[in-house]
């Protein structure tokens, strides 16, 4: 009956969702954010280790959601450890315009790291399900928020 | 498993006359509704989403069409032939409504945008007028966000009290402690008929008779009554009473507030402009009676027109036959949901209205929502704009399947097939 559910619930990403990885609140944290998806409840809490040179040493999330905002979270959490902000930023925006914009172009990040752009495209699969978008993209726009010193975001 | 203790067991086979019958002819019923006929992701489309808003039969869809291809204007205002078609009209669709809700008067139907604007003009108008520091308005934990918030922000204006009746585990409204916090400084009793989130139905009688015996005003949210059941409001012996004509098939961005003249009468304007007023000179303006009072501006004329068409249509089967059909389908739809594995109903008063929202094991109700949704079935997942409840019952969200005049039991057949599917997904 869900043969087509089967391109976004991929097995990698209900394993993330049903085992999300870095779940947990580092205690050198050095920022954190609360996003929260008021249509459908989610809430999360990223938490992020930045060194002086802006470089994200640890990554984490706790908070609940569905299934793709937890798988996201998850992903994202793994993808950032070693990045700096820039690179962060620059991930973030990739993966929104994957996920929202027909005209996006992959070579625009054949710069960054392949296995996170995988993981990315995976996620990416949202774009067929517009309402959910917005899972896919709460612990990035989280994540954002709490590099620039927003404890408190929401995608409405 | 929690299995409400009025559900009679049951086999699929069981005939509680969903399939046509002279009484109940929901083929004709279901032919009335253009998009139920229509195929969604290749599979038909099963509606369960009705507390959320209803589906529009063709009649509504006509009389709305009728209005502006034969005699649309402005009404009230013009002494030529469309707009004293359209006033007549208009003012029909108010009278159908005072009917409709046994109101002694049609001064006392007020139309608004829908309920969301009905309890905000009685904060503003009534409470505004009447409340003080230290006033109490009593509400319940299961309230729609509609009736908390405008209560909320007289709180912060005037310094009024908010008093909040619990509900117990299975969603009953708790009447003991609804009676410890009457006192006499209770000044409104603003309650839910039916809960939208849980369908529990509010002992409104009851809870009436209490209020007035402290000399307390009853407000009841009726958005998820009036379409199951037929409203008496001088039975009730009510104060204001306010629905949504969007929830009852008719068109949105109508609603209705009634209210007992004398009550209206002595409230100050809601909005201020044309159409309210007696006279106005630049030193004094002096204000219309109800309902006019209480209608600055041009209203929403093809969408009170077409209200009344809804209720018209509604009338013509009977409220009484809506309702047992639709207990049918409820006690069907509990029976079936409840053998799935992992599948927990929320929400098991004594008395409920067709509205079952539920959580499923393992499957986050966003999830559950896309899912079935790919079988063509929706259903409302999320808050449900009734973040207490959620609160009260330790979850973010759940999934409900909300039933109308339309629904059968095959169509519960469907979403339960789509949950079963759905779990073994998740599995
Ligand atoms: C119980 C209840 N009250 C109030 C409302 C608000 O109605 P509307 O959005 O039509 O103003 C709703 C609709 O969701 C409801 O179910």
């Amino acid at each position: 009956m869900f043969d087509e559910l089967r391109d976004l619930y991929q097995e990698v990403i209900l394993d993330h969702g049903k085992n999300p990885r870095n779940f947990r609140r580092p205690e050198d944290a050095t920022c954190l954010a609360h996003g929260n998806n008021p249509v459908c409840g989610d809430t999360l809490v990223i938490y992020l280790t930045l060194d002086s040179d802006e470089r994200i040493q640890d990554a984490a999330f706790q908070g609940q959601g569905c299934a793709i905002s937890v798988a996201s979270a998850s992903m994202m959490t793994d993808i950032l450890k070693g990045k700096t902000a820039t690179e962060a930023k620059r991930l973030f925006e990739g993966f929104h315009n994957m996920c929202t914009r027909d005209d996006f172009d992959i070579s625009q990040l054949s710069d960054c790291d392949e296995d996170a752009i995988d993981r990315l495209v995976m996620l990416s699969g949202v774009k067929e399900f517009p309402i959910r978008v917005k899972c896919a993209t709460l612990a990035w726009h989280t994540m954002q928020a709490a590099v620039s010193g927003d404890e408190e975001t929401s995608t409405e | 498993m929690n299995k409400p203790s009025n559900v009679v067991e049951m086999t699929p086979e069981t005939n509680l006359g969903d399939n046509s019958t002279a009484a109940y002819d929901i083929e004709k019923i279901r032919a009335d509704f253009p998009i139920l006929s229509r195929e969604v992701y290749g599979k038909p489309l099963v509606y369960l989403d009705n507390g959320a808003s209803a589906q529009k039969p063709r009649q509504v869809i006509d009389a709305i069409s009728e209005v502006f291809e034969q005699y649309y204007s402005n009404v009230h205002r013009g002494v030529h032939w469309t707009s004293q078609q359209s006033t007549t009209a208009f003012e029909g669709g108010r009278s159908k409504v005072a009917k409709f809700l046994n109101a002694p008067s049609e001064n006392e139907i007020i139309f608004t945008r829908g309920a969301t604007e009905s309890i905000n003009l009685v904060a503003h108008s009534w409470g505004r007028t009447f409340l003080k520091a230290g006033d109490e308005v009593i509400i319940s934990h299961m309230e729609h966000h509609a009736n908390i918030v405008p209560w909320q922000m007289l709180r912060q204006e005037l310094g009024i009290d908010l008093k909040v009746v619990p509900i117990d585990d299975d969603g009953n409204f708790m009447f003991d402690e609804y009676e410890n916090l009457l006192s006499p400084k209770t000044k409104l009793v603003a309650v839910t008929h039916v809960s939208n989130a849980l369908g529990s139905v509010v002992p409104v009688k009851d809870v009436i008779e209490k209020a007035h015996a402290q000399g307390a005003l009853v407000l009841l949210d009726g958005c998820q009554a009036v379409p199951h059941a037929a409203v008496d409001v001088q039975d009730l012996d009510v104060d204001f009473y306010v629905f949504s004509g969007h929830k009852l098939y008719g068109p949105t961005g109508i609603g209705v507030l009634w209210g007992r003249e004398d009550l209206l009468n002595s409230m100050t304007p809601y909005q201020t402009g044309g159409e309210m007023i007696s006279s106005v000179t630049f030193e004094k303006t002096t204000f219309k009676k109800a309902p006019h009072r209480f209608e600055a501006g041009t209203p929403a004329i093809a969408e009170a027109i077409g209200l009344g068409v809804a209720i018209d249509y509604v009338q013509a089967i009977g409220l009484d036959n809506i309702a047992a059909h639709e207990h049918g389908v409820l006690q069907y739809a509990t029976e079936r949901l409840l053998t799935i594995e992992g599948l927990k109903i929320i929400g098991t008063a004594k008395e409920k209205a067709a509205i079952i929202s539920f959580d499923l094991d393992g499957v986050h109700p966003h999830d559950l929502g896309t899912f079935v949704d790919r079988a063509g079935v929706a259903v409302r997942v999320g808050h449900h704009c009734a973040q207490p409840v959620m609160d009260r019952f330790g979850v973010a969200a759940t999934a409900r399947a909300s039933f109308g005049l339309y629904n059968t039991r095959g169509e519960v057949d469907a979403l339960v097939d789509a949950l079963e599917e759905t779990r073994k997904f998740f599995g």
